[in-house]
């Protein structure tokens, strides 16, 4: 089976779906590996507990240039869109949820009590 | 031959790939994007589960993960996320190419993205026979031969970071600091169940002239490994997969199934292969990148 081959401009009007130029692509992929340099030299300067937020935020960055441009979402029907960032607000809504509950838990409520679970908040012993 | 009914006639005019109970080939590619999407948000609700595990554990024992991702060898992680951003950028170009009807640059960029996989998990199974071998497993197999080679801190940096130091211990800290004392790893738990001397999780290594510190071994390290194994096995598990089915497209590549009018298939199986890239972006600075 025989398929006519495309050119930049019928490429445009693709009856499909929208065709993501080759230099787009490329772009992106330069922008990936760049930060991907760049969250590996950010974990050797100590920011304190900023760490854990640039490293997220650089994946968070690169997470959303392969969604919009890789897997087209950016082009894509607006539905798609809405099915995909539904899924991460219960995802948020899911790892939140928890983070604030796991925090409720104090070692000792009445002081005395439970002293072995000191141990937990005391990770290198006494 | 009997004449065909007009009912029969318009039921094959119709373009070779598309399905029966579809109006139209856009309408068919829609309904098939917005399936792989659904599906794609299952599998990120699958992997959060483990995200929140993993947040829930750093966020009560830090020290633990500040510790124990001193096992997992940085290089080995980094290289796998370049090899993955790089296989998702082949496969994206795979479906521009198959977009636009260029047949060899589609089966070639399949191929490479293919590679990419092969490459993926033998360098991750490199890292997993490191951890076999050298004990670093979940629960009650977590028996390390050694601590990690970072965990040793400089004489003056241990003097400040004191607060990690147990108080008792400051006497014996001078000997080992000057003597050319080697201590074995005990398996016995420091003094939290009695006096037992000497804390086994001080450890000196190499000859006394570069006495080292060794940072000591939090409680309950094996939790890292088991979160650690959960997290990159399932990711393993769906790179595995993503290799299965781009292997198909390739074959079905290969005998001309794709075009500019028929591409579906690559492209659902390429959102797929983004979706495994984009968990492993998440994985590579949660575990091995901890400050």
């Amino acid at each position: 089976m025989s398929h006519a081959t495309l050119t930049e401009k019928q490429a445009e009007h693709h009856a499909l779906a929208h065709v993501v130029p080759l230099r787009v692509l490329a772009a992106v992929f330069v922008a990936l590996v760049l930060l991907t340099g760049v969250t590996v030299a950010v974990a050797g300067v100590d920011l304190g507990s900023m760490n854990l937020f640039v490293a997220l935020g650089i994946a968070g960055v690169k997470a959303t240039l392969v969604v919009l441009y890789f897997m087209h979402l950016r082009y894509d029907r607006p539905f798609n869109r809405i099915v995909f960032l539904a899924c991460l607000l219960f995802v948020v809504i899911f790892i939140g949820g928890v983070l604030q509950d796991t925090r409720m838990y104090h070692p000792e409520i009445i002081p005395g009590q439970a002293p072995q679970m000191k141990d937990v908040h005391q990770p290198f012993g006494r | 031959m009997t004449t065909a009914s007009p009912h029969e006639l318009a039921e094959h005019a119709h373009p070779r790939n598309l399905a029966h109970h579809f109006d139209t080939p856009a309408q068919q590619f829609a309904a098939g994007k917005l399936g792989i999407w659904l599906f794609l948000t299952t599998e990120v609700l699958l992997f959060s589960g483990l995200f929140c595990a993993y947040a829930v554990y750093r966020v009560n024992h830090p020290a633990i993960f500040e510790y124990a991702h001193l096992y997992l060898s940085k290089p080995l992680g980094a290289t796998n996320t370049l090899v993955l951003i790089f296989s998702s950028f082949t496969m994206a170009t795979a479906v521009w190419a198959a977009q636009t009807g260029r047949q060899k640059a589609l089966v070639g960029l399949l191929a490479v993205t293919l590679l990419c996989g092969f490459v993926f998990m033998g360098i991750k199974f490199v890292e997993y026979k490191a951890k076999w071998e050298e004990g670093l497993l979940t629960g009650k197999w977590y028996r390390p031969e050694a601590p990690p080679e970072e965990a040793a801190i400089p004489k003056q940096d241990a003097t400040q970071k004191a607060g990690a130091v147990p108080q008792q211990s400051t006497t014996v800290d001078a000997r080992l600091l000057t003597g050319p004392m080697v201590l074995e790893r005990s398996r016995t738990p420091a003094g939290a169940v009695g006096p037992t001397g000497i804390s086994p999780q001080w450890l000196e290594r190499g000859k006394p002239s570069e006495t080292k510190w060794i940072a000591p071994e939090p409680y309950n390290v094996q939790t890292f490994f088991g979160i650690y194994f959960a997290m990159t096995g399932l990711h393993g598990v769906h790179v595995v997969a993503g290799m299965l089915v781009i292997g198909w497209v390739l074959l079905r590549a290969r005998r001309g199934d794709f075009g500019p009018d028929y591409f579906s298939p690559v492209d659902f199986t390429g959102l797929y292969w983004h979706l495994v890239d984009l968990v492993w972006i998440f994985l590579f600075p949660l575990l091995y990148l901890i400050t």
